[in-house]
């Protein structure tokens, strides 16, 4: 027979947040009579340190074995009350929250009564859950003290470095031929003119000084097993032969994909149509005068948002919706290079740059001004009508709608037509299938949280950075790289990591072995042991991410995810019904 | 079998997701964007775990309605979320059946963590629907 509970229930005020539009007094009455509640009462705020210390101080008086708060969302303070909880010496897994602010008070203000009945309900079904936890703890893994970084453009190396200079063996797959990315390709770069391929050498350099590195080049990652903090990579070099390493985390920096214009988009495949990229190979091709074609250049028109910020329509079914960061600011930036040819070489070159806004936040401002002082005119079109390149007189004409000049319709005769292209998702489906990092809708990998947790992914111990989460300038993706240095050293260096408990478990009594949960599970955690002579399913702890797709699938109803068993939801349920149940 | 929830307002409950669809839900109440009181929501880890034998024990026992707030192309956890919850709900509507429950008080959407007005549109039509049920 199961002990009778010690439940202490603490609802929140917060400092009236709650309590103007919920009768708190009533609430914290109401679960009096739930089975297993030992004290139930009130606080101005659940989270202050006096409040914290008084129910710390009665969870042991009172020999608590259960705490229900009731307040904000757990988003906000589940790990405020877990801690404090352990503080109590009572198990963090043995604390259930309930949501009384975002989902109860602001969402019905003015509704007093109905929020209060409410409010009542949510906690009931918090006490009924409570009343069903049993202590847990933390699965505890030791981590390997060896990295593998996947992608060896400028994030991927400098990472590298890093990772090595904290002590950590790294290993560099690079699927290409040479380590360095878009940056050995991309001439000089702005705002602080360094020239791409000088920032691979430097950075190529040290990776050879170093003894804790190893680069790969011509080579895959095709296989991953293992978990955070052991896995084990196989990695195929130059297609034929196969190396194993024995790695504690992944940091994937796989960079990305210049966006490729569509036949006519913007006049591409007409001859004086280039690139970003083919301008700034073309400014640094030598000595003599600026041509295209043998032909001397004198007008030049820049392009901006080539593939970057569409909008859904017949002839872009799947639009950039994004963005890309870089290319205003290395767009203005090519300005002055071109100003500073020009100076050089004595050739008078005019440059029109129609953009859609300029966006060349923060510091790079400085290069947007630089532009302009140079001679480069600016010209602002929308994107209703975007500009239109047309071949005129054996030369290229823009047309295009100076929003600026009240949509004056100006025709530029130019030499050449640059497009500032944007970036897109690289298409990499080895790796994909290998690692199943998830995408974003735009193809990006997709980080945790973009503001909390901007380098993990939902795979613990592989990060991602650089340009591979999203478009990023040169420093932009250095910062990300550094980013996830640190987040893989945190883990690395303490030597063990904890895993949260909340996974899935399964009852040997009840399974049969049919292998559907194999089958739903997305991250291999299950597999097949011999229990007695019986043959059973069993879940690999540290590789189960406990979201639970294996629960409904299991035809004996034999999974359960802790946090959320079968029993804890059917209680809840119960508990929220309980006036109508009662009536 | 269910009958609506006091006042005659139909009772939803609604099972979210804990990163994607529980913060959509929360910035409602940030929001102020106002929905019944009658829609109590359980958070879980992902869509994909959702038992339809809790959709039809909340059905019986008094709920009107109940509403899979699926994490859609955003889930962390499986990049085939939608198409996994989209199965469980196919799944929970037959089970429905065989309980004598109307498939149509089951209902799924994929819901942002910043789908506010998405949820409370999708409640007020929901309850709607629900009312219709039962006249
Ligand atoms: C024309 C041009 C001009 C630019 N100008 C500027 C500028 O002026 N200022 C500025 O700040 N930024 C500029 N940028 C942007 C800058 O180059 C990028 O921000 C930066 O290079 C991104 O680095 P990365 O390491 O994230 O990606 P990448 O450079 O794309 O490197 C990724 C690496 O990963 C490798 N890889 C991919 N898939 C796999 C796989 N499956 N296995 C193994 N390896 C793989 C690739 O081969 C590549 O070497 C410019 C970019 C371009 C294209
Ligand atoms: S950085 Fe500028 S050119 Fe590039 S997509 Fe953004 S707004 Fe357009
Ligand atoms: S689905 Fe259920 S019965 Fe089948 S192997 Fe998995 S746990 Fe056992």
């Amino acid at each position: 027979m199961a002990h009778k509970r010690r439940i202490g229930v603490y609802i929140c005020h917060c400092g009236g947040n709650i309590s103007d539009h919920v009768n708190v007094k009533e609430v914290a009455e109401a679960l009096l009579d739930e089975p297993g509640v030992e004290i139930s009462r009130t606080h101005m705020f659940n989270c202050s340190d006096a409040s914290q210390q008084e129910m710390v101080d009665e969870i042991k008086e009172e020999n608590l074995d259960g705490l229900v708060i009731a307040s904000c969302s757990p988003k906000l303070h589940l790990f405020t009350f877990r801690a404090m909880a352990e503080r109590a010496g009572l198990n963090p897994y043995q604390y259930v929250h309930v949501n009384l602010r975002e989902q109860c008070s602001w969402a019905h203000t003015g509704d007093k009564v109905g929020a209060t009945e409410k409010g009542i309900n949510l906690t009931r079904a918090g006490v009924a859950k409570c009343a069903l936890t049993h202590p847990l703890t933390a699965i505890r893994i030791e981590t390997q003290p060896r990295v593998l970084v996947v992608g060896a453009g400028v994030a991927g190396m400098r990472a590298a470095i890093s990772l090595a200079g904290m002590g950590l063996s790294v290993f560099i797959v690079e699927r290409g031929n040479e380590p360095g990315g878009w940056a050995s390709q991309a001439g000089r770069m702005g705002p602080d003119d360094r020239y791409g391929p000088e920032v691979v050498a430097n950075l190529l350099a040290q990776i050879r000084n170093h003894e804790n590195i190893i680069l790969y080049t011509s080579a895959e990652l095709t296989a991953k097993s293992g978990h955070i903090g052991d896995f084990t990579a196989t990695v195929r070099l130059r297609g034929e032969e196969d190396v194993s390493l024995n790695v504690g985390a992944i940091v994937v920096t796989t960079g990305f994909t210049p966006y490729e214009p569509e036949d006519g988009e913007y006049g591409w495949g007409k001859p004086g149509v280039v690139t970003l990229k083919d301008f700034r190979q073309m400014l640094e091709a030598g000595d003599g005068p600026l041509t295209y074609n043998g032909i001397p250049v004198r007008d030049v028109g820049f392009i901006y948002c080539v593939g970057s910020r569409q909008t859904k329509g017949d002839t872009c079914p799947e639009p950039n919706t994004y963005c890309s960061r870089f290319c205003c600011m290395a767009t203005a930036f090519s300005a002055s290079l071109l100003h500073e040819f020009e100076k050089e070489s004595g050739q008078t070159i005019n440059q029109y740059h129609l953009y859609r806004d300029v966006r060349t936040y923060g510091h790079l401002e400085a290069v947007y001004t630089n532009a302009r002082a140079d001679g480069a005119l600016f010209l602002r079109w929308d994107p209703k009508e975007p500009p239109r390149v047309e071949q005129s007189n054996g030369r290229l004409a823009i047309k295009v709608k100076d929003t600026l000049l009240g949509d004056e319709e100006l025709e530029l005769g130019v030499d050449l037509v640059v497009l500032a292209t944007g970036m897109t998702a690289r298409k990499n489906d080895t790796l994909n299938n290998v690692l199943k990092i998830p995408e974003s809708k735009d193809g990006f990998y997709n980080e945790i949280h973009i503001k909390l947790r901007p380098v993990e992914t939902a795979i613990d111990g592989v990060f991602i950075a650089g340009t591979a989460q999203g478009p990023k300038n040169l420093a932009e993706s250095v910062a990300s790289a550094l980013a996830a240095v640190v987040k893989t050293g945190g883990l690395l260096k303490k030597g063990y990591v904890n895993l949260e408990p909340l996974i899935a478990e399964i009852d040997t009594d009840k399974c049969v072995w049919c292998n559907e949960c194999l089958k739903a599970c997305p991250y291999g955690a299950i597999e097949r042991v011999l229990c007695g002579d019986k043959e059973v399913a069993m879940v690999i702890d540290s590789s189960c991410k406990g979201e639970g797709a294996c629960v409904p699938v299991c035809p004996q109803d034999a999974i359960d995810i802790e946090g959320f068993r079968d029993n804890q939801i059917m209680a809840m349920i119960d508990a929220s019904l309980k006036e109508l149940v009662a009536a | 079998m269910s009958s609506p929830g006091s006042n005659g307002i139909p009772k939803i409950l609604v099972f979210s997701t804990n990163a994607i669809s529980d913060p959509g839900i929360d910035l409602a109440g940030s929001a102020h964007l106002h929905y019944s009181t009658a829609v109590q929501v359980i958070p879980l880890p992902c869509s994909s775990g959702v038992k339809p034998s809790w959709i039809v024990h909340a059905l019986k026992r008094g709920f009107d309605g109940a509403f899979i707030a699926a994490c859609g192309g955003d889930c962390a956890y499986l990049s085939d979320c939608t198409t996994r919850t989209g199965a469980l709900v196919t799944r929970t509507q037959a089970l429905m059946k065989e309980h004598g429950i109307s498939p149509k008080r089951l209902k799924m959407s994929g819901l942002c963590s910043v789908c506010a007005d998405n949820f409370v549109s999708h409640m007020n039509k929901f309850q709607q629907e629900l009312k219709s049920l039962d006249s």
